[in-house]
């Protein structure tokens, strides 16, 4: 009954294979190195992407990027009209605390720790742009990923800690408060909302608990540390040969099982507290992506609501017979009709691209999770079989005790 | 809550105890009652002196406390380690955790309830088994002993039916607890600022004294260590939670997060396993031991003051023999003084010797106890795993 995951790992494999075939962009985010010295400091990162499409200049090729780069890149993204509807992946989130120690130059464990989570998830962030078809295309993108000289981007300020689930969520109240209720057809949007809502709840319930695994997990790294030291002293006391030997050799032993517990506390969290955290903010956008249908809607209701003033007006002028207004006024109308209509099918646009982007989503979801826990499992296997190695050498010692 | 009788031999952190058949003292079960717990004290003897060759009595805590305070007033046995008191049995943490239950009933669903529930019932007979071993080897010590086995509380203790607690009342009101405060205050300066004549007590003080805070140290430590390990554990149950974001209607999605919450429980409950064979083998080892070394401590201790004694009845018989006054109260003294710090190195020294061996072999037997079970349990959550190392 523990097949499963193993069959499913399988089908994944495959479902993997056939991905790659159809579609070929690797990008990855490697070598943070600083650049420049005192606050004016700031972290460059390889950007490396291989491709075999011909939109691209070369097979392979590299470009140095900032983290206000990437930033800049989704801000462009997030407000083109032609990308209404669809789920663009939010970047991570900027740190004050963490810049400053970089900036400072600081080289603890909790340093170097966020610069690798930082690094992961920037790497996450473009690998979800470039396997999305629409974003592939954007010239944005491909300037993103191929220039070399790229214009600084300002206006990054808006997603600051958690400005970006805050300016989501902002958004939703605005259209919420909105006096035009729309009027559902179709209840497949509003029953994919709630899912949404619910899925993003659990999620986030979910990643508290992750959390304080991560967290006692390294309490007793600590611990198990702080132990082993100990009883290294106690071993030295020892008189009796043997046994100070044994004991010596607990305390190598007790080491060892401090750095698994390391080694699991960042599977943990890079693997899964990660993961949730990025679908927390996904599951985020793609509430946002309703909104932007909702707000389209209304605009095209505001547009006829307007183009039948317009026209009440024109009868007005029509009995009142002004030739000269009447003439701006028959104008006028032409140019809301108009409007009217390209809001109209922007309306349907918008709603075709999230009911499709939301499927994909779904099924992207699916393998991003799966995909992970496979990697925590095996995480979490090899480490067992490096603890039966440490006790199985030890115990030797142990019975050699005279 | 009875806890169910197991062979004394996985309990002992303490060796070659009842290997003498003519004395067999075990503790097969215990009742828990409310702020009491009481032990059922079972002998089987071929011993004259005791009246039956079978029988069981019931035992509190206070007993113990009685019997063992009992022997280290005695000054017949001043020359020998007193096995350590065992400590009082603490239940304040998993009766705390009932009370947050119970008051957090209403809040959890049935599962979440049903799960913590068995948690807690868990640690409770965690708790039992720890404190049941700690009152069974102090007895099976007595037992085991060559001159403390023939002691007459002793015997009371095993056999007498009534209740021990008049007794034990009369006592306080003999000695008072006089002789521990004394003890504990002058302890250390006097057993490191005695003048040594004999090298094997130079060393045993040498080395108990410096073994004593390492290993007071170890424990600490371990027990910080060993609580780690367990309130870990609480985490992963909490991914029961996992269950409830299966109301998605995504059915690939939902299957693949209950599968995991299955898996993350059947690892907590091995990791609970661990932390707990962890606690026996390797904590309360290191627990007894300490307060095994104190006792040896206190032996020296005894013996350093029998010493001072020896040496204070000298002086006292160069200034009887200046005056001119007493010398012979002040010979008698003297030789008194002088036989009895004999006799107690004597016995301290024979004492010692098989203390070490004693325990250098508690050790061994748990050390590699312990590596066995962390082994069995590893390879356990092993088979629980969905991807074998083929994959």
């Amino acid at each position: 009954c523990f097949n499963w995951l193993r069959c499913d790992f399988c089908s994944l494999q495959l479902e993997e294979e056939e991905a790659k075939s159809s579609f070929d962009v690797d990008v990855a985010v490697t070598n943070p190195e600083k650049v420049g010295d005192g606050m004016n400091a700031y972290m460059a990162y390889k950007v490396s992407t291989r491709s075999s499409l011909s939109m691209f200049k070369s097979k392979a090729f590299t470009v140095r990027r900032r983290f206000s780069d990437f930033l800049g890149l989704y801000e462009k993204l997030s407000v083109k009209q032609s990308l209404h509807g669809c789920i663009i992946p939010p970047p991570p989130e900027k740190s004050v605390v963490g810049m400053t120690k970089m900036k400072v130059g600081m080289d603890d464990p909790s340093s170097v720790e966020f610069l690798e989570r930082r690094r992961a998830a920037l790497e996450r962030f473009l690998q979800r742009v470039v396997s999305h078809p629409l974003l592939l295309q954007d010239p944005d993108v491909r300037e993103f990923l191929e220039r070399d000289d790229l214009p600084r981007a300002v206006n990054t300020q808006t997603l600051s800690g958690a400005g970006f689930l805050k300016m989501i969520t902002k958004a939703s109240d605005a259209v919420s408060k909105m006096t035009i209720k729309m009027n559902e057809s179709d209840t497949w949007f509003e029953d994919k909302f709630q899912e949404v809502e619910a899925e993003e709840q659990q999620l986030r319930k979910l990643h508290v608990v992750v959390d304080s695994l991560v967290n006692h997990r390294k309490e007793l790294c600590v611990n198990t540390a702080i132990f082993a030291k100990s009883m290294a002293m106690l071993g030295n006391s020892e008189d009796s040969t043997a046994l100070s030997r044994a004991l010596s050799q607990l305390a190598e032993v007790e080491d060892k099982m401090e750095q698994l517990h390391q080694e699991q506390a960042a599977s943990d969290f890079f693997i899964f507290a990660e993961l949730l955290a990025d679908y927390i903010r996904l599951l985020a956008a793609v509430r946002g992506c309703f909104d932007q249908r909702v707000r389209s809607w209304q605009r095209w209701q505001e547009a006829q609501s307007t183009l039948q003033k317009k026209r009440e007006a024109e009868a007005k002028l029509l009995w009142a017979n002004k030739p000269d207004k009447l003439q701006q006024a028959k104008e006028e109308i032409t140019e809301w009709e108009a409007r009217v209509t390209q809001y109209e099918r922007d309306f349907d646009r918008v709603g075709m691209a999230v009911r499709k982007e939301v499927l994909r989503f779904e099924k992207e979801k699916t393998k991003d999770f799966k995909s992970q826990i496979v990697k925590y499992l095996e995480a979490m296997l090899q480490s067992q079989q490096r603890l039966i190695k440490f006790w199985e050498a030890f115990l030797p010692e142990a019975k050699a005790i005279a | 809550m009875l806890v169910p009788g197991s062979g004394s031999a996985l309990r002992s952190v303490s060796v070659d105890l009842n290997n003498d058949a003519s004395l067999v003292i075990d503790i097969p079960d215990a009742l828990c009652e409310r702020d009491m717990v009481k032990f059922t004290v079972h002998t089987k003897t071929t011993l004259s002196s005791f009246q039956k060759p079978d029988f069981s009595v019931p035992r509190q805590h206070e007993d113990f406390i009685w019997l063992h305070d009992t022997l280290v007033e005695t000054e017949e046995y001043a020359g020998l380690i007193i096995p350590p008191a065992p400590p009082k049995p603490d239940f304040e943490s998993p009766r705390e955790k009932m009370h947050k239950l119970g008051e957090g009933e209403a809040s959890m669903t049935k599962e979440e309830y049903a799960k913590m529930k068995q948690e807690l019932e868990a640690e409770y007979l965690a708790v039992f088994k720890k404190t049941v071993q700690v009152h069974e080897v102090f007895l099976q010590r007595l037992s085991s002993h060559p001159v403390l086995s023939k002691d007459r509380n002793f015997q009371i203790f095993l056999e007498y039916d009534q209740d021990l607690s008049v007794r034990r009342k009369n006592a306080k009101e003999m000695f008072g607890g006089f002789f521990k405060n004394m003890v504990k205050s002058a302890d250390e300066v006097l057993i490191s600022g005695i003048k040594e004549v004999d090298d094997f007590f130079e060393q045993e003080k040498t080395f108990l004294l410096d073994y004593f805070s390492k290993i007071k140290d170890s424990t600490a430590k371990a027990e910080k260590m060993t609580r780690s390990h367990k309130s870990r554990r609480g985490f992963l149950s909490k991914n029961a939670n996992l269950g409830s974001v299966c109301e998605l209607k995504n059915q690939k999605f939902e299957f693949l997060l209950e599968k995991l919450s299955d898996l993350f429980e059947k690892l907590r409950k091995v990791e609970g396993r661990v932390a707990s064979d962890q606690e026996l083998k390797l904590t309360e080892l290191l627990r007894y031991y300490m307060r095994d070394i104190q006792a040896a401590k206190d032996l020296l201790y005894r013996r350093a003051r029998a010493l001072a004694n020896y040496e204070n009845s000298n002086k006292a018989l160069d200034k009887a023999r200046l005056k001119s006054r007493d010398i012979p109260q002040a010979e008698e003294h003297q030789q008194q003084c002088l036989q009895k710090f004999d006799r107690l190195s004597e016995s301290a020294k024979k004492e010692l010797t098989s203390f070490k061996g004693r325990r250098v072999m508690a050790f061994k037997k748990n050390l590699v106890e312990m590596a066995e079970l962390e082994i069995k349990h590893a390879k356990v959550s092993l088979t629980a795993h969905p991807i074998k190392h083929t994959v």
